[in-house]
């Protein structure tokens, strides 16, 4: 493979409506470790609300286009665990016993990466001259960390931040109450869930929150909101780009 | 026990709602995830031990009728009687003859979750006799006239206040007058207790964490002891058992004990571990005079050999209830059955009720945790996801959910029009937050904004965005 491979950039629903500048982030990174970078227009979602609704069939439609449309390039990278999740785990998945689709979802699947952990291993990526003063702590997201083994990636690129410190919250691992459609569906059960995720962020001397999922930042930064905190909350793809200090937290006044 | 889980949502609500339940829940969890934590890792080798008795019981599914057969001949060649119930119904009958051939007056029991899955406290109740449980936890919920709400630990959702209301209440007649506070006391207390029960029983039944073909031998492992009691001193021993329970032979035990009290309460062994077999042999000096196993099918062939046979490998060792964060914010009595969190989410929709158990499937994050630390590698968040399939395919969804996401897919297949639909959202949360940066009540979004604000978009979409960019 070339050293400036061709990399087609998942946005995901979620960035791309609530957050572009982790899309932007997440260019300016890949370009950086020296990718050839395109956004897909053709691109909208991964299908996993559909998927993890036990709509397969629906899955499958978007699915079968979301290959077709990133197929061409030599890696597809997602700013999100979760998203890179469905692409790498859960497309092979639904294709099984498909002929023709099975075989091109796992050679699909193959190319496709979580954003920090392709930046670390794959790119052998160092983030050089970033500064952002703060103390965080870092929310494993759960598909990324147990579908995908992220965990020491982000971590090891936000060491090269200078004036950056983190320090680990109890139960950094467990669940934000996200989940997807699950978040509204079962509200009461979210909301405490989150509410126990705040408490251990609290429970740390962080004045920001760092992760890599969308999805779990909007929730945690939303309750943190809600109890009228000014905890920062931010994709680590965003501090990585150097806009640490430049950019508002998720939910905080421009 | 009764069957709530079409209650879910009102459950969820009253167990969020409970002050004792949540600081039992508070108290109680944590210290299984650190001391499951530390067994695991002072054992290098765990991670091929899961292997193994992952490939142990999968085994033995495959060949199940060869090795309950196995089991039965041995069971008999030792004296003792195999019955096999079909369902609940005819599992407790079985159970309730044996008691009443034994003329039982008294009967004290193990924990079994298969005698709590075919109800049988309730039906040996109606049929006149006196049952005591003997496993401290189950005794406690007894006298509370509670089901159990952990696999492992049925009293996990009681207080130590509670347990010393709860004893006061029930000792006083028996001799106790104060009321007791301490746990070591209130242990010693249930001992003496129970102590009497153990001596007088007709009839002692347990359940199995193992039932072993090559020797038709089951196997109980206990922190208490009252295992053994149960089934040693009484005249007849019954045990109840899923038909999932059974294992080629001994040695493949010692692999499964292995992983289970490590997984279960981060103990390298359970305190007592005791592998039973058949009534008493001349010249043994204890022992039952008559040894039952009642094995239960009760819809577990149905899942045998089906895309959801990896549930019957469950040892029922509760780390998937003790890593879940929905099990550890509700308990256990919120799901509705004797089996709660992430095993019971799989195995209630398929023993009892698919329509009925709706929820439970999908209150759930699919984070994972589960299957990370079940010692048998059950892909519990895969099972989920393919119960909401075959609930999506009955039609079983609520109809907003459908149509949501039928409206998604519609747009999520037709990248122009989505683009716009993105843009118009954009621009109307914007519109209704402004610079502000979050919303706290927005139209059709109650569920998110019950308990959170809603982050409003930075600007317009990426891609429309990206777009301006790239071509100017
Ligand atoms: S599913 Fe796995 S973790 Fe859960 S109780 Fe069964 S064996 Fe234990």
């Amino acid at each position: 493979m070339s050293e400036n491979p061709n990399v087609a950039l998942f946005v995901t629903c979620l960035v791309d409506l609530m957050r572009p500048g982790v899309g932007f982030a997440s260019v300016q990174l890949l370009e950086q470790a020296g990718c050839r970078v395109t956004v897909p227009r053709e691109q909208t979602c991964c299908g996993q609300p559909a998927f993890n609704n036990g709509d397969d069939d629906d899955a499958r439609a978007i699915a079968r286009r979301v290959i077709a449309a990133f197929e061409p390039f030599d890696h597809v990278v997602a700013p999100s665990g979760s998203c890179a999740g469905m692409l790498k785990k859960h497309y092979p998945e639904l294709f099984a016993g498909e002929a023709g689709w099975e075989e091109r979802a796992q050679a699909f699947a193959a190319r496709c990466h979580e954003l920090t952990s392709f930046l670390v291993d794959v790119m052998s990526f160092e983030p050089r001259a970033i500064e952002y003063k703060t103390t965080a702590t870092y929310h494993d997201s759960c598909s990324g960390l147990r579908e995908l083994g992220v965990k020491r990636q982000p971590r090891q690129l936000l060491d090269a931040v200078s004036g950056l410190q983190i320090v680990e919250m109890q139960d950094a691992e467990v669940c934000c109450g996200f989940g997807g459609t699950f978040c509204v569906k079962y509200p009461d059960i979210s909301i405490k869930i989150v509410s126990d995720k705040v408490a251990n962020i609290e429970r740390t001397a962080a004045v920001t929150v760092l992760g890599g999922d969308l999805g779990c930042l909007l929730n945690i930064a939303g309750r943190l909101k809600r109890l009228k905190r000014n905890t920062k909350v931010m994709h680590v793809a965003e501090v990585l780009a150097g806009r640490g200090d430049s950019a508002p937290g998720i939910a905080e006044q421009e | 026990m009764q069957f709530t889980s079409v209650d879910f949502q009102r459950n969820v609500s009253k167990a969020l709602n409970d002050p004792f339940l949540q600081q039992a829940l508070q108290r109680g969890m944590h210290g299984f995830v650190g001391k499951r934590a530390d067994a695991v890792s002072a054992v290098p080798e765990f991670e091929q031990l899961r292997d193994e008795a992952r490939d142990i019981k999968n085994h033995t599914l495959t060949y199940l009728d060869y090795y309950l057969e196995k089991f039965e001949a041995s069971v008999t060649r030792l004296g003792g009687h195999v019955h096999w119930a079909s369902d609940a119904r005819e599992a407790r009958e079985l159970v309730l003859e044996i008691c009443r051939k034994a003329k039982a007056k008294t009967i004290t029991k193990g924990k079994s979750m298969a005698g709590e899955e075919i109800d049988l406290n309730e039906a040996l109740e109606a049929a006149g006799h006196e049952v005591v449980e003997t496993d401290l936890g189950e005794y406690i919920i007894q006298l509370a006239k509670e089901p159990p709400s952990h696999i492992i630990a049925p009293a996990v959702h009681k207080t130590r206040d509670q347990v010393s209301d709860l004893f006061h209440e029930h000792h006083r007649a028996l001799g106790f007058e104060q009321r007791l506070t301490e746990v070591p006391a209130l242990v010693d207390e249930a001992r003496q207790v129970l102590r009497r029960k153990f001596l007088s029983a007709d009839v002692g039944i347990t359940g199995a964490n193992f039932l072993i073909a090559e020797t038709g031998s089951n196997v109980i492992v206990t922190n208490e002891g009252n295992g053994d009691l149960t089934s040693t001193l009484p005249r007849v021993h019954v045990v109840t058992a899923g038909i999932e329970k059974v294992l080629p032979t001994l040695e493949d035990m010692t692999v499964l004990m292995r992983v289970l009290a490590r997984s279960a309460t981060g103990q390298e062994a359970s305190t007592y571990t005791t592998v039973f077999s058949g009534p008493r042999r001349a010249g043994d000096r204890d022992g039952p005079e008559e040894y039952h196993v009642v094995l239960i099918d009760s819809g577990r062939t149905a899942i045998l050999g089906g895309e959801f046979q990896d549930i019957l490998r469950c040892i029922r060792c509760g780390a998937c209830l003790n890593h879940c964060p929905v099990w550890g914010s509700v308990g256990g009595h919120a799901y509705g059955w004797c089996y709660s969190g992430p095993m019971g989410a799989v195995l209630t929709p398929l023993l009892k009720d698919l329509e009925a158990a709706k929820h439970l499937p999908n209150a759930c994050t699919l984070n994972g945790r589960c299957e990370q630390n079940c010692p048998v590698r059950i892909p519990l968040p895969a099972l989920l996801r393919k119960l909401r399939h075959r609930q999506y395919e009955a039609r079983l969804t609520s109809a907003m959910t459908r149509y949501g996401l039928r409206l998604w897919t519609f747009l999520a297949t037709r990248p122009a029009l989505y683009r716009l639909a993105f843009a118009a959202v954009a621009r109307s949360l914007r519109v209704l937050g402004g610079r502000r940066g979050a919303l706290s009540r927005v139209p059709f979004a109650g569920g998110w904004t019950a308990g959170r604000d809603l982050p409003v978009p930075q600007g317009t979409t990426f891609q429309s965005q990206w777009r301006a960019r790239n071509e100017s």
